[in-house]
């Protein structure tokens, strides 16, 4: 019985489960409905800005929202906020799939065979800790030490950070799947140890490698405007919502609009992900906790 | 017990061993030569090769690693580039505000963690519910230093609640020093409460519908105490649990916490540190930061244990 029901194809066929999950959550809706508009808008950020995001206006700095011509205002150097904002999304999503991108590589092959193999499990256990006692920004520190605060950089950090939390996903995971009943029959079978990592247990950690990942893009997302608004990550002229925050704060009295829509923006951004990622794991998990 | 402790405690060794050499290889490919910058660019060769030989960098490496080390657990970590005071002094006077800062912070998140993530549960589908849910997602999606931002804007500056900015020494003046730092530890704190909140109430959840929690409330025991007793000291393992994983992001949030609100901290000696190019300070605010977050990590697992006998090392998950 069991091992009809939890088949590697087990994503594949719960996908319907999944979708119907989906679609009885409002919440999980609207978070699906703003990321697609927030990866609309970040792909297609040339098309959608008016202005180029670093095209200054001497003449018009300060302008109000809703001022003609510039939708949300413009900034201490007559630059259109709308535009920065559009292109600092595309920036924030970026940084957020970097990151994303390498937590993943790297932690779900150490996962598995931290999880599969016990004696790889030791030394596995000893580099997350030593990841792990380095907090992210003294990694973005370090790095910016050394080479230079970038974009890149500030997505390495973030990674390096989330690598850990990756690892320990995939190894729980693959601690459990570990002893259910089809694994136990390929071992008995004498497949490779390796051959059952990816053909049983990597199919069957991937939700919830998919849920952690929609877990660290939003954390990545505050993560690169923090590390761009102490200086440490996307360097000025770049537009990043980091960099226009640490902008607007120096005029705030004079243009508090200037420091709110930017805030609003990594707000909905992080919003989208968490609410996606919620019923994301809801759908994935029946027996999640945050299910009513 | 006694075991468990001596094998976390002998993983804490290894993994400050194993840190102090990515910090040590991590200086080493700092841009510039510090012999050079040290004597100048006008220098000898002979001046170049005695101010190096004094820094101890004509020796090998493992050489060079072992003194590093020494000098460490000594305390010396060396004069700052830019200002030529001992990097120990200016730990010394800012260290203690982000401590502060950082406790206030944690209180006021398990204060109100608590206390939402219990509403939140006594009150499952109804307003309440809703309410500290959206409290919890706000605090998780919306960045603290934009909120710390608005805040200024409009508790400080429009309202006159609070300071905008400025510190006043705690351990000097406690009732001013501490007023100076509420809005700044609520700040802090924000993302910690909804992280709590949300761990308290599936924690409560998980709890009060176990089979013992039945047998209290059938046995007559009154609401208040099966709360207490039962739902809260479970989440209290939680709570431990998760102010220790989030201790990393509570040091990345007192950097930008002390950044916008002007404090004298360890945050601004460390991002002062990094723009100024001062090696000394930012090798002395790695490995102190580093040291400190394994030291706790180590705390809290020992008191996990304490608090929790079912865990012990070397379990499956």
């Amino acid at each position: 019985m069991a091992i009809t029901e939890i088949r590697p194809a087990g994503l594949g066929s719960a996908r319907g489960r999944i979708w119907k999950s989906l679609h009885g959550s409002p919440l999980g809706l609207a978070g699906g409905a703003m990321l697609v508009v927030v990866v609309l808008v970040a792909v297609l950020a040339p098309l959608i800005a008016p202005y180029s995001p670093s095209e200054v206006h001497f003449a018009t700095p300060f302008q109000k929202p809703g001022t003609v011509g510039f939708l949300l205002g413009t900034d201490d150097l007559g630059r259109d906020i709308f535009s920065r904002m559009v292109y600092g999304v595309r920036a924030s999503l970026e940084v957020g799939a970097l990151c994303v991108l390498l937590s993943v590589v790297i932690g779900t092959p150490l996962g598995l065979l931290a999880g599969y193999w016990r004696w790889l499990d030791a030394a596995v256990s000893r580099l997350t800790d030593v990841t792990l006692a380095f907090p992210f920004l003294i990694i973005a520190v370090g790095l910016a030490a050394i080479s230079g605060p970038s974009l890149a950089n500030a997505a390495i950090a973030l990674g390096i950070a989330h690598i850990p939390t990756m690892i320990r996903v995939v190894r729980g995971e693959t601690l459990r799947i570990k002893e259910s009943d089809f694994v136990l029959g390929a071992q008995t079978m004498d497949a490779s140890g390796l051959r059952i990592i990816f053909t049983h247990v990597l199919p069957n950690a991937a939700s919830a490698i998919i849920v952690q990942a929609t877990v660290i893009m939003p954390v990545a997302v505050i993560g690169e405007a923090l590390l761009s608004f102490l200086g440490l990550g996307i360097q000025p002229p770049t537009p990043s919502l980091g960099i226009m925050l640490s902008d607007a704060q120096q005029y705030i009295f004079r243009s508090p609009t200037a420091a709110i829509f930017p805030g609003i923006g990594i707000a909905l951004i992080c919003l989208a992900f968490n609410l996606f990622g919620d019923a994301l794991r809801d759908a994935f998990d029946p027996t999640s906790s945050s299910r009513k | 017990m006694l075991r468990y402790v001596g094998t976390r405690l002998w993983q804490s060794v290894l993994t400050l061993v194993l840190a102090s050499l990515v910090v040590f290889i991590g200086v080493r490919q700092l841009p510039g030569d510090p012999a050079l910058a040290m004597a100048g660019e006008e220098a000898t060769p002979e001046q170049l090769a005695a101010v190096r030989s004094s820094l101890g960098l004509d020796k090998s490496l493992p050489e060079q690693y072992l003194a590093f080390l020494g000098r460490m657990f000594r305390g010396d970590f060396g004069n700052s580039t830019r200002t030529g005071t001992p990097v120990t002094d200016l730990i010394a006077t800012t260290l203690p505000v982000t401590l502060w800062l950082a406790a206030y912070a944690i209180v006021v998140a398990i204060i109100v963690g608590i206390a939402f993530g219990v509403i939140a549960e006594r009150f499952r589908g109804r307003w309440p519910e809703w309410l500290t849910n959206a409290f919890a997602l706000i605090g998780l999606s919306v960045p603290n230093f934009w909120l710390g931002i608005l805040a200024i804007l409009y508790l400080a500056v429009t309202l006159g609640l609070f300071p905008a900015s400025g510190y006043v020494d705690v351990s000097r003046e406690p009732v001013r020093g501490l007023y100076y730092l509420t809005l700044p530890a609520i700040i802090l704190g924000t993302s910690l409460a909804a992280v709590i909140m949300r761990q308290t109430r599936a924690s409560m959840i998980e709890t009060m519908s176990t089979d013992y929690v039945r047998t209290a409330n059938a046995k007559g025991l009154g609401a208040g105490r099966v709360l207490f007793r039962y739902g809260l000291r479970n989440s209290l393992i939680v709570v431990v649990t998760i102010v220790g994983l989030q201790l990393g992001g509570l040091i990345s949030g007192a950097v930008v916490t002390e950044r916008i609100f002007a404090l004298p901290g360890f945050g601004k000696l460390t991002l002062d540190a990094v723009f100024t190019r001062d090696y000394p300070v930012i090798q002395a605010v790695v490995l102190i930061i580093t040291l400190s977050y394994i030291v706790i990590n180590l705390a809290v697992d020992v008191l996990y244990s304490v608090i929790n006998p079912r865990i012990r090392v070397g379990g499956n998950n």
